[in-house]
């Protein structure tokens, strides 16, 4: 009572009645309504930032998904392709298909000949990757040699990106004012038509935008999550175990435990260099190689799967290890038969989470040398590869203006992969999740 | 991919003895189960073990120890005249001899000498591998005779597999510690070699920073300084704007969550929020680059500011974003730690909801939300894609977060990426940088996790 009474002695003016406590009152209120309006403005400005940048990415991107086609009239002239007659494989592969192609502009527009300025305009309309598509065409049947068709034929990235909105209608596209009238021209006469974009899907890397794809980088990825999910999930899982059910509490385990949660923070580029220096430098493991990517995003993994299993197996309530002793298991039997299943599908769920992070983690992988540019398919774990992250990586900073829509579209590749990940680690936890 | 053959053969091998093993065991207990000590399947697993883990010891160590040897013989035979031909020449050369091996495309040979060396690389190789898949073979086949020579009713069949097995499971849980020894060895061994060129004072406190050494001794004005500082208050800059980005959203959208919102916000909302945690770091580099660096020049623009294409300001907003729900998620968990007794109290006393969170809740939480601030802390330091995408790469001492800075991982990047000369300062000053990394986010985790773990047990 003295020391509320000596309050009020100190504070006369405040009272809990009147208009002046009234007014106290409603500015408390406000401060209320204001804090309060703080935090749903937080998390708003959170999820704006989200969305704008899944909305640009999208909006970048999607353009990438089809590609413009120009319909040009080829002769597959014998003289040009065979002169020998011989049909040999090797003949026809290592013909002059461009020749061809450039015939068949030439005829398409009659008015070019002999002016070679507009000539060489009209040629940067058409891909390189239409000499590949017409080399595929005649090495599949060699009997069309000869023959005429009217063909679909892969359009440069310039005209690519002039046609679809992303370059302006001037000569800052690449193109020149003859090619750009001569792109209109063809517009108008129906004989360009936007195609879904199988180079994307099916080819390697490549310096010509149009023809870049990312299927060299998916295998890459691909074969490094293998291999991180090979050997990342049973060591992961049976140093939970151990830590979990068998070790006993002491300053070992404590090292070990101390050491697990420091390493799941520790920057992914020191694993880089660990792995450049042990992987590469002491073991001579090949560079760029998959499976030194996997070896180190193993490491990266480890201990976010070791976290996330000794949780689930704590979840498993004590009597159903009572039990198992009880009827006469072993340790390990207990653990083997009951704990283990019933903790997989946290477990796996865990797991899951951290295979989508390691899928998009990139710098490890610059250091060990898989940023390479990379042409071909990797065929095993030790070729030469980059992944689908390091892909995004290299296409960003490629001048070319077409290269930021692949690159938009490399980045939805990679979020569908993960969401599908992710949402299949959802399921798992919602389908198995026990209330014990 | 031969070598993976291998491995299979001797786990279906191994797989094909198990079966063995358990039939011996019921057939030597007479048919019944009674007479034997453990179950007819461990004598299977010990029979399979024996046969299995000697072989495939045996498998990896030839691999680890045969391009050593290899090596070795190929060197005796090539010419004395290469042999004299210096260090680095000289593993420019083997290099090539095992590239063209393994492909097995000897066309782009530089001279005869690599051409035959190659040869000789690729048949030996061959002879290596042969004589290993017989090794491996009949090692596997012995230890699979022995161990089924010591299956009786008595054997303890059960104690040894699982004796193997603990030895496995404490195995796996080393692999941390060995991890980390590894990350410090192999850090301290070549920043030492760093250090024996470039004094470590020099490194630590120099204000100038430009690593390009020359290519030949008599260029002027390359000679490399290997000044750090401006990296560090680069790193700093970037992370201090992206805590001031990331430290009151996250803290204010995770005491949202925790304090007001409805449980079907919260449902909805919190998934997305962890969304930006699940995106790649690599995307945040692409959007920092491609849309935010240029709103804000055109923003900064129109101000009447000069701000660069690659400012400190745009990376650190971006990775601040990146860091909010690492920060909300583990704000969320402390607050929501925070016993219900100390807000009923401050109700009950006639403090509002604001008043009870700001008062009471949050200095309670205090000591958890620093320690996730830390840890954020740390992960901003560590960060690479962001800021070796979207900022600078040429360093400048400057706290101006319109002008572009470079930080410690950037330069890790660019020195590492293309040719490395494990011989250069160049390309050992990025272990260096690598080490002052490690020992700074080890530090951060370190007080972060104690404090953290301190918290827990009070309220636990």
């Amino acid at each position: 009572m003295t020391e509320l009474s000596m309050t009020q002695s100190a504070h006369p003016k405040v009272g809990t009645t009147g208009a002046d406590a009234e007014k106290r009152l409603k500015a408390r209120y406000r401060a209320e309504k204001r804090f309060r309006a703080y935090g749903l403005v937080s998390i708003a400005i959170a999820l704006l930032f989200l969305a704008v940048l899944l909305a640009s990415i999208i909006a970048k991107g999607a353009s990438a998904f089809t590609q413009t086609f120009i319909e040009l009239p080829v002769t597959f002239d014998a003289e040009t392709i065979d002169p020998d007659g011989s049909r040999e494989h090797s003949a026809l592969s290592a013909a002059d298909y461009r020749t061809l192609i450039n015939a068949a502009l030439e005829k398409k527009f009659p008015e070019i000949a002999g002016d070679r300025t507009a000539k060489r305009d009209v040629q940067r309309l058409v891909s390189q990757g239409a000499e590949l598509e017409l080399r595929k065409m005649v090495l599949a049947d060699p009997k069309i040699i000869g023959t005429s068709a009217e063909i679909w034929l892969p359009a440069s990235s310039a005209a690519d990106q002039v046609l679809k909105g992303n370059a302006a209608h001037d000569e800052s596209s690449g193109l020149s004012e003859g090619a750009l009238a001569k792109l209109d021209l063809l517009k108008a006469a129906g004989t360009l038509k936007r195609r879904f974009n199988t180079y994307l899907f099916t080819n390697g890397d490549s310096r010509q935008p149009e023809l870049a794809g990312l299927i060299g980088a998916v295998v890459g990825s691909f074969y490094s999550l293998a291999i991180t999910i090979a050997l990342s999930f049973p060591l992961g899982v049976a140093a939970a175990v151990y830590l979990e059910e068998f070790a006993s509490k002491n300053r070992w385990t404590d090292l070990i435990e101390v050491n697990i949660n420091n390493l799941a923070a520790v920057p992914s580029i020191v694993f880089g260099l660990l792995a450049l220096e042990i992987f590469l430098n002491v073991l001579g493991l090949p560079r760029s190689a998959p499976l030194v990517g996997g070896l180190a995003l193993t490491l990266v993994s480890l201990p976010t799967i070791i976290i996330s299993a000794r949780v689930a197996l704590k979840a498993v309530p004590p009597w159903i290890r009572e039990a198992a002793q009880g009827l006469g298991a072993s340790r390990q039997q207990m653990v083997m038969h009951h704990v283990l299943p019933l903790a997989m599908p946290g477990i796996l769920t865990g797991t899951i989470i951290a295979m989508a992070r390691a899928i998009g983690e990139s710098a490890p992988l610059l250091m060990i040398g898989m940023v390479a540019f990379v042409v071909d398919i990797p065929a095993t774990p030790v070729d030469p590869a980059t992944a689908l992250p390091v892909q995004v990586y290299l296409w960003a900073a490629s001048p070319e203006r077409a290269f930021v829509e692949r690159t938009s579209a490399a980045i939805l590749v990679l979020l569908a992969c993960l969401a599908v990940m992710n949402a299949t680690a959802i399921y798992l936890r919602k389908k198995f999740e026990r209330r014990w | 991919m031969q070598f993976l053959t291998l491995v299979l053969a001797l786990l279906l091998i191994s797989a094909m003895v198990y079966r063995l093993g358990a039939r011996q065991a019921v057939r030597l207990g007479g048919g019944a189960k009674g007479g034997l000590h453990s179950l007819p399947s461990y004598y299977g697993y010990y029979v399979a073990l024996w046969c299995g883990i000697p072989a495939l010891i045996l498998a990896a160590g030839w691999m680890i120890f045969s391009p050593l040897i290899l090596k070795s013989l190929v060197l005796d035979t090539l010419p004395p005249d290469t042999l004299t031909l210096p260090a680095a020449r000289l593993s420019l050369l083997m290099n090539e001899v095992k590239q063209m091996a393994a492909s097995g495309d000897y066309r782009f040979a530089s001279d005869d000498v690599a051409r035959g060396a190659a040869e000789r690389y690729h048949s030996l190789r061959t002879i290596s591998f042969a004589a290993m898949t017989v090794a491996a073979l009949s090692t596997a086949l012995i230890g699979a005779w022995w161990g089924m020579r010591r299956v009786s009713p008595k054997l303890r069949a059960r104690n040894a597999v699982e004796g193997m097995v603990t030895l496995f499971l404490i195995a796996s849980s080393t692999v941390a510690i060995f991890t980390t020894i590894g990350i410090v060895l192999s850090l301290l061994f070549e920043s030492l070699r760093f250090f024996a060129k470039i004094p470590i004072t020099d490194f630590l406190f120099g204000l100038n920073w430009s690593p390009q050494t020359a290519m030949r001794a008599d260029q002027v004005g390359s000679s490399g300084a290997f000044g750090a500082v401006p990296l560090f208050t680069g790193t700093l800059l970037i992370s201090v704007i992206a805590m001031i980005v990331a430290v009151p959203v996250g803290l204010l959208s995770a005491i949202y969550m925790a304090e007001y919102a409805h449980p079907k916000f919260r449902a909805v909302a919190k998934p997305l929020l962890e969304i930006l945690a699940g995106i790649p770091t690599v995307v945040y580099g692409f959007f920092a680059v491609l849309t935010v660096a240029p709103a804000l020049r055109g923003l900064g623009g129109s101000l009447g500011f000069n701000i660069s294409a690659e400012s400190a300001l745009s990376t650190g907003i971006v990775m601040g974003v990146m860091i909010i729900p690492f920060i909300s998620s583990l704000s969320d968990d402390v607050i929501s730690a925070v016993p219900d007794a100390l807000r009923h109290g401050s109700y009950g006393l006639g403090a509002t909801h604001s008043e009870t969170i700001r008062q009471v809740v949050l200095p309670a939480a205090l000591p958890g939300i620093v320690g996730g601030v830390l840890l954020a802390v740390s992960r901003a330091i560590g960060e690479t894609m962001i800021v070796v995408m979207a900022a600078g790469l040429s360093a400048h001492l400057t706290a101006n977060p319109f002008q572009s800075v470079t930080t410690v991982t950037v330069q890790i990047v660019t020195l590492l990426v293309g040719d490395q000369e494990f011989d250069s300062p160049k390309t050992l000053s990025a272990f260096a940088l690598g080490l002052v990394l490690f020992c700074v986010t080890l530090a951060l985790n370190v007080v972060a996790l104690n404090v953290v773990r301190k918290y827990r047990e009070k309220y636990d």
